[in-house]
């Protein structure tokens, strides 16, 4: 079974991005970039699903400029066997990235495909939803356990208040949350041997997809601060404050 | 032109998230049409009845929706929409739960428009603002598609009055089975609190609780005030508390009247879940706590002292 995992190269979750001083976006320049931490979880339970035998070929796949061969080489690095670049250096809406991904998939035929939930950028949570939409696929979202058996995958997924399993037939979609699993790091021989492994590169306009969107950003700002408050001594002057300053219990 | 308002509900009642997309469309404008898939939902389709401002209730009482498997939930909303026609609905809103965050993106898909996520504000009809980078920053966004299909971020709207309308329940006939996928199994944490999202006051806790057990002294808190209990990442990696408990960019997103936050060191991930609470307590030793640059009332102390002390003095 071919599995096709979808993997997008964002701001690092370690940092705090600033707003532009013109309103016209968030300042990426020299910030340090990484794999959406989803999408690490994805490569990894694709790499899982190898190991175990389930799985017979990787194939990871990303959108965006040249500068996204590095995430896909560290795809390649924890596992994946070769990697497709759709070249844009536009900012793509989630349906344009959906749209990409569906003619991905007619190419490539997998049985799963496996999404991150969200990206931590853009936080729209909407591609793998919007992916299964488009091929007529059953979807798993937010996945903590997906189980492969015979022709269908039943994927336990983290809802409001508890968890729901559900089954679905293949090929299907999942998108992953944070508990599926722990990612492994990259070892050097690994990254070594990524240099060497299959990376095609491939355009919208080679795919036959138009990327043309609906919503645009008018203006991005900071968001309204929340200055610190005051110190209280002891928990008899919180309950005085609560009660009578701030009137809350 | 209508805004298609698809309900959260239990079958047996209407979840107050219900009410925030509610006002996100009254602030919209138009006619408001509410949407509830279910099984045996007749008495959730009555509650959203009685909601202000809803002129009109859609009942799909069905065993394919019993449990909003998206397959089955998103075809019914793309049929709605194509059958009243190219004009008839200009918005379709849901809230950003689970379920809302689940099935929506697949209408969006299939109606062939962008989806705008997690609004926290209406500028105008076709304007929006929205938090990206996990609430660091704010965008205002603009959509020029035919059908705008939004979720909706609940802390960011007051809940509608949930009685005083009087709107007419229409059944709908129409069964989308899609059977592409099962419903297998469901566990629900079974709790007497209220739910984080809704609760006016929220008691959290972080890795500075040590263990899951240490947690019954926030219950204890929590119980003596109403509140409902929550835990920072950190506190559901290390296996203390289950991940539905989790408040953050990853997991949910409260603004109660009151939130205090014993033992969390104030992770930008979890001040993203709680930053637009009203009032912030926090209660840690470490004085350095990223927490306290956020809390209206600070208190360095030993939370094992502090918490019960604070349970007994209210």
């Amino acid at each position: 079974m071919k599995v096709l995992v979808a993997v997008k190269r964002v701001v690092d979750f370690n940092v705090k991005v600033r707003v532009k001083a013109d309103h016209s976006g968030v300042d990426l320049a020299n910030v340090k970039m990484a794999m959406n931490p989803f999408c690490e979880i994805a490569v990894e339970e694709a790499v899982r699903l190898k190991e175990q035998g389930i799985a017979t070929e990787v194939v990871v796949v990303s959108i965006g400029g040249s500068a996204v061969q590095e995430q896909l080489r560290t795809a390649l690095a924890l596992g994946a066997d070769r990697a497709i670049l759709v070249e844009s250096a536009e900012d793509l809406t989630s349906l344009a990235v959906a749209k990409l991904l569906k003619a991905v998939v007619d190419k490539e035929q997998p049985q799963l495909v496996i999404l991150g939930k969200q990206a931590i950028d853009s936080d729209n949570n909407q591609t793998g939803q919007m992916l299964a939409a488009l091929s007529g696929y059953g979807q798993g979202t937010f996945a903590s356990k997906v189980e492969i058996s015979g022709d269908s995958v039943a994927v336990t997924r983290e809802i409001d208040g508890g968890a729901q399993t559900v089954s679905l037939k293949l090929p299907a979609i999942v998108t992953t949350d944070l508990r599926l699993n722990e990612p492994r790091y990259a070892s050097l021989p690994n990254i070594m041997k990524a240099k060497k492994k299959p990376l095609e590169v491939l355009t919208p306009n080679a795919l036959g997809v138009s990327c043309a969107s609906t919503v645009h950003t008018l203006k991005v700002q900071a968001p309204a601060a929340r200055s610190a408050g005051i110190k209280v001594k002891s928990v008899a002057e919180l309950v005085e404050k609560l009660k009578n300053e701030a009137k809350v219990i | 032109m209508a805004i298609l308002v698809i309900a959260e509900h239990t079958h047996a009642a209407l979840a107050a998230a219900t009410l925030n997309t509610v006002t996100a469309a009254q602030q919209i404008g138009g006619d408001i049409h509410v949407l509830v898939a279910g099984q045996g939902a007749g008495a959730a389709a009555e509650a959203a009845a009685k909601v202000a401002g809803v002129t009109k209730v859609l009942l799909a009482d069905n065993a394919a929706y019993a449990h909003g498997l998206p397959e089955n939930v998103a075809p019914l909303i793309v049929a709605l929409v194509q059958e009243a026609g190219a004009d008839s609905y200009s918005h379709i809103l849901a809230a950003a739960t689970s379920n809302g965050k689940n099935i929506l993106p697949r209408v969006a898909a299939a109606l062939d428009v962008d989806q705008i996520s997690e609004i926290i504000a209406v500028e105008s009809a076709d304007t929006f603002k929205r938090p990206i980078y996990a609430g660091n920053a704010i965008a205002t966004v603009q959509s020029s598609a035919s059908v705008k299909v939004i979720t909706v971020r609940g802390t960011g709207f007051d809940a509608a009055v949930a009685e005083g309308g009087n709107a007419v329940i229409e059944a709908l006939a129409l069964v989308t089975d899609s059977g592409q996928s099962v419903f297998v199994s469901e566990e629900l944490a079974k709790s007497d609190r209220p739910e984080l999202t809704a609760a006016k006051i929220v008691v959290s806790g972080g890795r500075g609780m040590q263990n899951g057990d240490n947690f019954k002294h926030l219950y204890a808190l929590a119980d003596k005030l109403g509140a409902g209990v929550g835990a920072s990442r950190a506190a559901v990696d290390a296996g203390f508390v289950p991940n539905d408990m989790q408040v953050g960019q990853t997991g949910k997103i409260v603004a109660p009247q009151l939130y205090i936050a014993v033992g969390i060191s104030g992770a930008i991930q979890h001040l993203a879940g709680m930053k637009d609470s009203r009032v912030i307590v926090a209660i840690n030793k470490d004085e350095e706590a990223p927490i306290f640059q956020v809390a209206d009332y600070g208190l360095v102390a030993d939370l094992f002292d502090a918490v019960p002390e604070l349970e007994r003095a209210i």
